[in-house]
């Protein structure tokens, strides 16, 4: 079975349990194809084909003597730097933690050995996530699999460069402002927000506390709720973990059913600034939900308008304290100590060698806006606008089960072309930013390809607090239309990543 | 006149600086908790470990870790609130207080802010018979910082040092931080006002049973704030902090050498500066901290790693029930029950060891005797060391075994205190000393009777004396009964021996 | 309002413990300037009576028992350090609170 690495998880799982492949040959499989296609993708910043090995070596042993095994024993995935593991070192994609091997694991990562999957590596990112490209790892960018000079989104480009060049059936994102979500739009992937606190923050290196959250992202719904079930539930090591069963995301996905659902069409998310060939998909998708039986009505978020403002006060100022223990005491980078300077002065070089600059923007920003004197009017005024987006939301589910939108305005941007264009960059999560500011669950799922460059497009679907349910029933519902309409999942028209590359048209925007 | 004179003869005394300003001080002390585990993970708390063996991911600042409050941090800092009068907030936050510092792992503190757990309040303090209330601002929950050894300096401290070695184990540990009002009491009581406001608000701690309040494990620290104002004035004058002034007689000193200071300042028409000042128990002067360029500023923001404490209020009021007694009506009940006169009490509470004498009346030492010990040898003892009797190295149950020995007539009260000494030198309890040391009074009669008989033999003459009826002789033969038993021996027995022996 | 000149920028980056090169410096405060140009317009909508949300979820007292749970032991606490001696973790000089 040498096509091995272009099934699913479930698939694969299926294997495994049946007896018809080992996870080592699964795992073997991953690893050679990363080995001949990583190299022009650069979504991994870490392999690590010992501990894959190691792991579905373990599995192999567990099925011959008859263990239960878990629903996704011995099946590969890929995990986002920012998450800790122990002894596999973790950077963040940051020069700062250059060197750093964590002494522990991250309860996500936990959860995924406990659980019998086999950890192929470290994705790479934007460093500490922030940005939208993959642009900003210290460690140079991922590439786009539809296209080498466009961006895998970000800041979890990695990981969604990892599924869609089919180096791993799983992986492991987080999403502060659209990390997951916006990678997976942009690379034709599922990707999956769960509800804040849904799935444990320990060992997940904080960038906005108040708004990260880690999730499954995979290249089918169920793959993807599969993986949701194994990273959720309470943990009593994060104190903003809910305590409360895990919703019923597996079933969900299984019953693909939409009937009766209410769908709002957020109209803020719309318009101005969006690629026309996305609002094309996006409608066609919402046409394609009426006729699958769901109810679409619109409704307005006038508030959304502010998420952007408000997350590019909040996220800069938690992550100036959160950022604060990168100093060269106990670990990571320490630059010139020299004997002569000071703590304060090695901290202060260290910071300044070891931060790219985005990194280094927003904790200037950040450090602004908690600065007595500035507090009132920009944190504070952006913790306000944070009430005003859950009241919007509130009000939207009073009469929607879910909202939708595009999940990012655009296609994937080529290479360097948002640069150092921080505002534009960060226009990337103007769909997303709501559902974190406000903890909702939420996804991106592939609708198709815009018709003007042929790129993925990614339908955004979010969910009250504790109803990610929802947003499988959507994703499974599209994902059986449109491979019925299709006659393939849309990631068989990857590019064949030996092949030549094709040139894309510049895509139209509507003004 | 040097504004930062550090020979304190160069100051006026403090009547004379007192004669044109009232003081008024502010002091916050800082509690180390109790709790077995840290205020945020479960790292032991234990005092004198290995440096950096009671750290984890998240009492180190390890990128993803995350806290999780203690429970029971949470309970003692109510409690404290309660006996202290104050009201408890119905919902209070944790924030992030930040500021670069290598003791601190994550350089910025989790404290609370604009939202602590305790509000408002008062310690009444007992000083020579009289009563000063004490306001209290607020009290709030926060983690201790790691400790730093400043290496190649002449001084071992940071000035001068080479390079620092950080020991992250207190990293972590709960403190509750209590600040009190602008204290306003008369100038000549003032630092020893502020000296039974901490020894008091220990004994407080204690009774409460949330820390063990050790000032030279650092478990109680203090920051003074002191200032000036002309006589009849209003407003507050200009403050300075004094950090860490960490034993009761330092509270008092450091507060005695600000007067001092801050009057020889205003006294010469200067200004005082609005600082902080470390003071040095060496020296008893306080110094200026490093200057900043700037402000500290902050940056205070809710911790959005945890979420609200909202104290139910059922659990508060049965908390507050179950309070220990009130300290003064505490000192009523202990005065009737051990008989106390006023002026017994008012010496027991103002040497700090009411706690201890009681406690040693619990472990079953009568009251005078227990007031005997802790009030004349381990008074004196604590002085000499330059320590509280508190902190010494002996337990109130260690000195009511002394003295049942003594009572039994097993130690003689010069023997009673060299097993004393042996327990302060850390050779044991008292039972030990007494083995090891061969301390107990000779109580066999048969060993008695021989001493007894060897010194009638030695000397006739004094025998014969005695055996005419002066008595008053038998001193000469107790002594050398005592000298040959090296003083283990119970004189008055020794004494009814000699005269049994000798009688006419 | 949010224009920030270069000294504001420097003050920033030294409350911040970053040492930035002197073009990077001016580069950041103009950058800065724009960005905070457009988030303020947060100000605009946050009217007096809404109240601030600083966490998503409503939770409260999630607290842990006081039990003890494994350390990392020194020779793990100190293993990714840049430097160490003696069991403890070596740092340039501290500038002095001290005098
Ligand atoms: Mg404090
Ligand atoms: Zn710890």
């Amino acid at each position: 079975m040498n096509d091995l690495v272009h099934r699913s998880a479930a698939e694969l799982a299926a294997f495994i349990a049946h007896g018809d492949v080992s996870a080592t040959e699964i795992a073997q499989a991953h690893l050679d194809r990363i080995a001949s296609v990583d190299g022009e993708v650069r979504a991994f910043l870490h392999v690590d084909a010992d501990g894959a090995m190691a792991a579905a070596h373990a599995v192999d042993d567990a099925r011959r003597s008859g263990e239960r095994l878990g629903p996704l024993a011995g099946v590969p995935v890929a995990v986002k730097d920012i998450l800790v593991t122990r002894a596999v070192p973790t950077t963040c994609g940051s020069r700062i933690l250059d060197g750093w091997v964590p002494p522990y694991d991250a309860t996500v990562v936990r959860r995924l050995k406990d659980a019998g999957l086999v950890i192929l590596g470290k994705t790479n990112l934007d460093e500490f996530a922030m940005g939208s490209s993959t642009e900003n790892s210290a460690f140079g960018p991922t590439r786009n699999p539809w296209d080498l000079d466009r961006v895998p989104g970000g800041s979890g480009g990695g990981s969604s460069a990892s599924l869609a060049a089919h180096l791993s059936p799983l992986a492991i994102g987080t999403d502060t402002g659209g990390s997951i979500r916006q990678p997976s739009a942009v690379t034709g992937t599922v990707g999956v927000k769960p509800t804040y606190g849904g799935v444990s923050r320990y060992g997940l290196v904080a960038f906005s506390s108040s708004l990260d959250q880690a999730g499954p992202s995979a290249r089918s719904v169920l793959d993807a709720a599969l993986l949701h079930v194994v990273i959720a539930g309470h943990d009593p090591l994060d104190a903003t973990s809910i305590d409360a069963p895990v919703p019923p995301v597996v079933e969900a996905a299984r019953s693909a059913d939409v009937r009766g659902l209410r769908v709002g069409v957020v109209r803020e998310l719309g318009g101005e600034g969006y690629q026309l060939g996305v609002e094309q998909r996006f409608r066609e998708t919402v046409d394609l939900l009426a006729s699958l039986g769901a109810d679409v009505l619109d409704v307005s978020c006038p508030s959304f308008g502010y998420a952007l403002p408000a997350y590019y006060l909040i996220a800069p100022s938690e992550a100036s304290s959160n950022l604060a223990r990168f100093d060269a005491m106990r670990y990571g980078l320490r630059v010139g100590d020299d004997g002569t300077r000071s703590a304060e002065e090695v901290m202060a070089l260290t910071r300044g060698a070891g931060f790219g600059a985005e990194v280094k923007r927003r904790i200037m920003i950040g450090t602004y806006a908690l600065s007595s004197g500035y507090y009132d009017a920009y944190y504070g005024s952006a913790q306000k606008v944070r009430t005003l987006i859950a009241r919007d939301f509130e009000r939207a589910y009073a009469t929607c089960d879910v909202l939708v939108s595009p999940t990012t305005p655009t296609t994937a941007f080529r290479l360097g072309e948002r640069a150092d264009d921080p505002l534009a960059m960060y226009k990337a999560d103007l769909c997303t930013i709501p559902a974190n500011l406000a903890g909702n669950a939420a996804a991106s799922f592939p609708c198709g390809r815009s018709p003007d460059d042929g790129l993925p497009v990614g339908f955004h679907v979010m969910a009250p607090v504790l109803a990610d349910d929802r947003l499988y029933r959507v994703g499974a519902a599209l994902e059986a239309a449109f491979e019925q309409a299709w006659g393939a999942p849309l990631l068989d028209h990857v590019p064949d990543l030996a092949g030549a590359r094709p040139a894309s048209p510049r895509p139209e925007v509507s003004r | 006149m040097s504004v930062d004179a550090t020979v304190s003869t160069e100051l006026p005394a403090y009547e004379e600086a007192v004669a044109g300003y009232e003081p008024v001080m502010g002091l916050e002390v800082h509690v180390e908790l109790g709790t077995r585990s840290k205020m945020f993970c479960g790292c032991s708390t234990a005092f004198g470990a290995e440096p950096n063996s009671q750290v984890c991911p998240t009492c180190l600042g390890l990128p993803g870790a995350l806290p999780v409050v203690n429970e029971v941090a949470v309970e003692s800092a109510v409690r404290i609130g309660l006996a202290l009068h104050s009201d408890i907030a119905s919902w209070c936050r944790f924030a992030r207080k930040n500021y670069f510092y290598p003791d601190m792992p994550k350089n910025f503190q989790t404290s609370q802010y604009d939202e602590p757990i305790a509000v408002g309040g008062w310690l009444d303090v007992e000083l020579g018979g009289q009563s000063y209330r004490v306001g209290i601002e607020r009290a709030h929950m926060e983690e201790d910082t790691g400790k730093s050894l400043h290496v190649g300096g002449a001084t071992g401290r940071i000035h001068g040092a080479e390079h620092s070695l950080v020991d992250y184990n207190r990293a972590g540990i709960p403190l509750v931080e209590i600040v009190t009002k602008p204290v306003e009491v008369p100038a000549d009581v003032a630092p020893a006002v502020a000296r039974a406001y901490v020894a008091q608000l220990r004994d407080l701690l204690l009774a409460l049973e949330v820390s063990e309040a050790r000032m030279e494990q650092g478990q109680l620290r203090c920051d003074a704030n002191v200032s000036l104002r002309p006589r009849g004035a209003r407003p507050y004058g200009t403050r300075t902090e004094t950090k860490n002034v960490n034993s009761l007689r330092s509270v008092e000193r450091a507060v005695v050498f600000e007067v001092r200071r801050q009057a020889a300042v205003l006294g010469s028409g200067g200004t005082v500066h609005q600082e902080t000042r470390h003071w040095h128990e060496d020296t008893g002067v306080t110094t200026p901290g490093r200057s900043k360029e700037e402000a500290e500023d902050y940056r205070y923001f809710p911790e959005p790693d945890l979420v609200p404490v909202a104290p139910e209020p059922g659990w508060v009021e049965r908390l507050r029930a179950e309070l220990p007694e009130d300290p003064a009506s505490r000192r009523r009940r202990l005065q009737t029950e051990w008989r106390f006169s006023d002026l017994e009490m008012r010496d027991t509470v103002g040497a700090g060891v009411l706690r201890l004498v009681e406690e040693t009346v619990a472990a079953g030492a009568a009251p005078q005797s227990a007031r005997k010990w802790w009030l004349g040898e381990l008074a004196r003892r604590a002085r000499e060391d330059g320590t509280e009797p508190a902190e010494l190295p002996v337990t109130p149950a260690q000195v009511a075994r002394v003295q049942s020995l003594v009572a039994a007539g097993t130690l003689s009260d010069p023997l009673a205190r060299q097993v004393l000494e042996g327990v302060l030198a850390g050779e044991g309890g008292p039972d030990e000393i007494v083995a090891a040391r061969g301390l107990a009074v000779v109580s066999d009669e048969g060993a008695l009777g021989a001493a007894v008989e060897r010194a009638i033999e030695g000397n006739p003459d004094v025998a014969a004396k005695v055996r005419d009826g002066k008595l008053a002789a038998a001193g000469a033969l107790i002594g050398a009964v005592m000298k040959e038993l090296r003083g283990q021996a119970d004189a008055a027995r020794v004494r009814e021996l000699i005269l049994e022996r000798l009688a006419p | 309002m949010a224009s920030i000149t270069r000294e504001e920028a420097a003050h920033l980056a030294r409350l911040a413990r970053l040492d930035l090169a002197p073009d990077e410096l001016d580069h950041l405060a103009g950058q800065l300037g724009v960005i905070l140009g457009a988030v303020a317009a947060v100000a605009d909508v946050a009217a007096e009576d809404v109240p601030p949300t600083s966490h998503p979820l409503p939770l409260t007292n999630v607290a842990r028992r006081d039990e003890l749970r494994p350390s990392l032991g020194q020779a793990a606490a100190l293993a990714g350090a840049p430097a160490a001696e003696d069991g403890r973790f070596r740092v340039p000089r501290i500038l002095g609170e001290e005098a």
